[in-house]
């Protein structure tokens, strides 16, 4: 089949599909056709696309193909483009634009919306929100960098001391993680908030603080592995600490979101207000809007107290090059497994929850499409386990001695010993005091032994344990006849041990060796 | 000063000397001279008892060519394996030599016997014969035991027979009898003495170390060597008690004691109880029904992808694990670590207690393969250092990195400490398909979003990353 890869709408800089991701298309058995200029703004010309083997055509070819790879939804005279039983791919929003989704239903199309993949672990290799929002994170560190008069980090210099940035990074999802991650990488002192306290270990690891917002309120966690819009109590709560923190910090980068639904004001006009000149905002969700009084979607606005809130909602276009990437890459990811036999043959499985969830439109051949969204809900693998006791039970504790009985255990031991060695005859006490002393010190030695030397440490005592031969050589002196050839045969397999087991040694030891 | 006198004093010295060995061998910059504090001892041992022995013997010439005839040929059989043994071969080598000491305890207990029904009652008297023959029977059981279990154990690590745990129904009951049977004939020998029940009993001892090694599984294989090293110690032992030799007692107790602790260490690391390894066929428990879940899809990387990403990286860490050995693959795995640390990057190795089949294996390997000791690091020192990573590379292990250990409950591995590899910001895992470990445990480690699997050959694979490293463009060493 055909692929075609078309020129996206004047204001976006990315592509659905770069050299390197053509490549690994055509690997699958597909043949792919680029419109000219496509990739021009991400940096990739059409020469590199005719290198990688596609054929650089007019915007007929490419949307004549039998599958359309796009970043953006069509516009409505580009819907009666594709062909009747064509595959559109591309980001559509359908839950906010159900007019385009409608309009799509007309055509006799079947239309994958790439922002509608479940949140399922099976599916993060093609989860575009992530991928985008991870470089938008990026970039709205390096747009504040920009931005902020100052160094991110702190230094002492010759000409004085410079004190860190202090950035605090609301939302701790992909973007507001990413965001953590360039920001400390910087040298930035980062603080960041959630909803959802599990998220603090992620933060920590990326280098930042997590500041949790102390309420009574159990489960944050929606089942779909969203944030969810939180309650009365925990906003009041959470409202305190962003003024506390504003006053304070002198950047804020904000990225909460809650799907189909505006995003949720958290820092306000007052807020804004009490923070330093110079100081900068990035609000990353502006274009849903926005989660800071003031912010204008798209814009950069300078507030009387000379504080910059960008509301840029392109941050992920403005890194075409790597975007159209990672896009491209979610793209190849969502074809392989519609191409079951990696022959360059679209199946579609709708029993598949990931397939079924992205597939927006069918195509029936009837002229018109079958609307199929929205989706049935998927259970996402984040949410916690409903019921895990069930294995639990199956698998008791096992009882721990209760520090009575071991003491008594170990009296018992000791009186059974001392009785034992009390009653026995003559040479057996004195051979029990030599046994249990040696036993003793064989444990001590051997307990502060480093790892590595495990093996060497076994081959020796192998070796040492050879000793078994002195028995043998008091029998051979004995000169009975069966005596000595039983003891003869035992001495030929304990010296086989002996110098077998230290000549294994040494060569052992000769080869740990001590870096520099 | 007789004959005995002199021997007892070099008894004695060359027990301090083993004493100093076991000791000196705790610490890499010792372990050398441990070493010499071993031979050094044995070689008191042996030329003190070989001169008692020609001196008291009525046979002199009979029992000198003897000696001379088997220690030779022991001494050459012995140093031949020992210069030819491939590294990774060890663990096969150890559990032969295991049972050689086990055969050796058994003929000396019959010699004994033989000599006793040869010479009649002579040195003993009362109750002292029957305490005699009672350790014969001991000595002997130990022994057999200790000889057939490491024989299935080197088979079983050689891959000679299947390493899948065998499961006869009733093994415990087995085990038990087996025991009990021991028991009764002991009775009946201390009262009776007669050769069909000290034929008997050695092949109750015999099929019981069999049917011991035989139900303990592949991967378990570090704890049952270490086992069996403390089961020769043993035998020593009893030998000691039966001729009346202190330096066996000394020497076989202190094998046997620091085996079983070694055992004991192995246990802790696989979160398994100490008395049910010592009574065997531990570990085989059925995979619950969690463990078929939806664990999702997961990515594929090349050696170039990885070499991209090693390249890029400032801290690596390498967690081997049997599959290296198996691939031999260690002399790529160093050629690979130089290289990253000429480009100044962090490599250091995450030794899982219980990787590979020996205690400390895969530290052996990486030594032959001249990597350095001291970056390679124990478990617990790596762990916490894990999650600041950038690279860990996971080489043929797949137990020991498994997440599921530490996550889920109902896991059979729960709770057994693994390396927490997952951490990290990326990891590679090397691995031949997506098979599960050998505790048959899927590993959600491999679906997880920062995991990619490469498949194939450890080694071809690791050779193609020393290569593909070797075109990416040097980074500049920050000063």
């Amino acid at each position: 089949m055909l692929i075609g890869v078309t020129r996206e709408p004047v204001g976006e800089t990315r592509v659905a599909a770069t050299p390197a991701t053509v490549r690994q298309l055509i690997g699958l058995g597909y043949d792919v056709v680029v419109e000219a200029g496509a990739g021009a703004l991400s940096a990739f010309p059409d020469a590199a696309y005719t290198e990688a083997g596609a054929v650089v055509a007019a915007a007929e070819d490419a949307w004549g193909a039998d599958v359309i790879l796009r970043v953006n939804g069509p516009s409505p005279d580009e819907i009666g483009k594709p062909r009747d039983g064509a595959y559109l791919v591309s980001t559509l929003a359908p839950a906010l634009n159900p007019d385009l989704v409608d309009a799509l239903t007309e055509r006799d199309i079947t239309v994958l919306a790439m922002d509608a993949v479940p949140r399922i672990s099976r599916a993060q290799s093609l989860d575009v929100l992530s991928s985008m929002a991870n470089i938008a994170g990026y970039r709205a560190v390096v747009e504040a960098a920009h931005e902020f008069g100052r160094f991110f980090t702190g230094q002492v210099t010759a000409a004085g001391k410079v004190p860190p940035a202090k950035v605090l990074v609301a939302g701790a999802g992909v973007a507001g993680l990413a965001a953590i991650g360039a920001a400390s990488s910087l040298g930035a002192v980062v603080r960041a908030t959630d909803p959802r306290p599990e998220v603090a270990d992620q933060v920590k690891s990326l280098g930042g603080e997590f500041l949790p917002v102390v309420v009574d309120e159990a489960a944050q966690q929606s089942a779909d592995g969203y944030a969810k819009a939180t309650s009365d109590q925990y906003n009041e709560a959470a409202a305190k600490l962003y003024s506390a923190q504003a006053a304070d910090v002198d950047i804020i980068i904000t990225t909460a979101l809650i799907p189909g639904r505006p995003a949720p004001k958290l820092i306000t006009a007052a807020d804004v207000a009490s923070m330093k000149p110079g100081s900068v905002i990035v609000d990353m969700a502006a274009g849903m809007g926005g989660n800071v009084e003031g912010s204008v979607a798209g814009r950069k606005t300078v507030t009387d107290n000379g504080v910059t809130i960008l509301g840029y909602t392109d941050l992920a276009g403005r890194l075409p090059t790597q975007a159209s990437q990672l896009y491209g890459t979610n793209l190849v990811n969502l074809i392989k497994l519609l191409t079951p036999e990696k022959d360059g043959k679209v199946v579609l499985d709708l029993d598949d929850v990931v397939q079924r969830a992205v597939t927006v439109v069918r195509a029936t051949g009837s002229g018109r499409g079958e609307k199929l969204w929205p989706p049935p809900p998927v259970q996402v693998s984040a949410a916690p386990a409903a019921a895990p006791t069930a294995p639990a039970l199956a698998k008791p504790e096992k009882k721990k001695l209760s520090a009575t009985a071991k003491l008594t255990l170990v009296f018992s031991g000791i009186a059974l010993f001392w009785l034992v060695t009390a009653f026995a005859p003559a040479p057996i006490p004195q051979h029990f005091t030599v046994l249990t002393l040696a036993i003793v010190v064989g444990y001590y030695v051997i307990g502060k032994v480093h790892h590595a030397l495990h093996t060497p440490l076994m081959s020796v005592t192998n070796a040492i344990s050879g000793v078994i031969v002195v028995g043998a050589l008091v029998q051979i002196g004995l000169g009975v006849r069966p005596v000595q050839i039983l003891a003869g045969i035992a001495l030929l397999l304990a010296s086989i041990n002996i110098f077998g087991g230290f000549a294994v040694t040494r060569r052992m030891l000769a080869m740990f060796s001590k870096g520099n | 000063m007789s004959a005995a006198s002199i021997a007892t004093a070099a008894y004695l010295v060359a027990a301090l000397l083993f004493i100093l060995s076991l000791a000196g061998l705790s610490k890499h910059e010792t372990a050398k001279q441990g070493w010499v504090f071993g031979v050094a001892g044995m070689v008191i041992a042996l030329a003190a008892t070989i001169g008692l022995s020609v001196h008291d013997s009525s046979v002199r010439g009979t029992t000198a060519l003897i000696v001379a005839v088997a220690t030779v040929i022991g001494a050459v059989v012995g140093l031949w394996r020992a210069r030819i043994v491939q590294m990774t071969g060890m663990p096969e080598l150890i559990a032969l030599l295991h049972s050689f000491v086990g055969l050796a305890a058994v003929l000396v207990g019959w010699a004994s016997y033989v000599e006793v029904e040869d010479k009649g009652l002579g040195s003993f008297a009362g109750s002292l014969l029957r305490i005699h023959h009672a350790e014969v029977f001991i000595g002997i059981f130990i022994g057999a035991v200790t000889f057939t279990g490491s024989i299935v154990a080197n088979l079983k690590l050689s891959a000679r027979i299947k390493s899948a745990p065998l499961v006869l129904p009733g093994k415990n009951l087995l085990n038990l009898s087996a025991l009990l049977a021991f028991a009764i004939l002991t009775v009946v020998f201390v009262l009776h003495p007669a050769l069909w029940s000290i034929s008997a009993v050695t092949a109750v001892a015999l099929l019981f170390g069999w049917h011991l090694v035989a139900s303990i599984g592949g991967g378990d294989m570090p704890v049952v060597v270490s086992m069996l090293n403390s089961y020769s110690g043993w035998a020593a032992a009893a030998s000691g008690f039966l001729l009346d030799n202190d330096l066996l007692i000394v020497t076989g107790a202190l094998v046997g004691s620091s085996g079983a602790y070694l055992s004991y260490i192995m246990c802790q690391a696989m979160n398994r109880s100490f008395i049910s390894v010592i009574a065997g066929g531990f570990g085989i428990e059925a995979p619950s029904g969690a463990g078929e879940g939806e664990y999702g899809e997961h990515r594929e990387t090349s050696a170039e992808q990885t070499a991209e990403l090693l390249a890029a990286a400032s801290t690596v860490v390498i967690t081997p694990g049997y599959g290296m050995a198996v691939a031999q693959a260690q002399y790529p795995v160093a050629e690979l670590t130089r290289a990253l640390r000429a480009r100044g990057v962090d490599v250091r190795f995450g030794i899982h207690p219980v990787a590979g089949r020996l205690p400390g294996h895969m530290n052996v390997l990486l030594a032959e393969a001249k990597v350095p000791y001291d970056i390679v690091l124990e478990m617990d020192e790596i762990n916490d250092d894990l999650a600041g990573t950038d690279v860990v590379l996971v080489i043929g292990a797949n137990d020991t990195v498994n997440p599921a250990a530490a996550e889920d409950p109902s896991s059979p591995i729960a709770g057994m400490p693994v390396l927490r590899v997952w951490e990290a910001e990326h990891v590679v895992v090397f691995k031949r398909s997506m098979a599960s470990g050998y505790a048959g445990v899927q590993n959600p480690l491999f679906y997880r979003e920062n995991a990619a699997m490469l498949f194939g050959d450890a080694k071809t694979k690791v050779d193609e990353i020393v290569a593909a490293l070797a075109a990416q463009p040097a980074v500049p060493v920050p000063a």
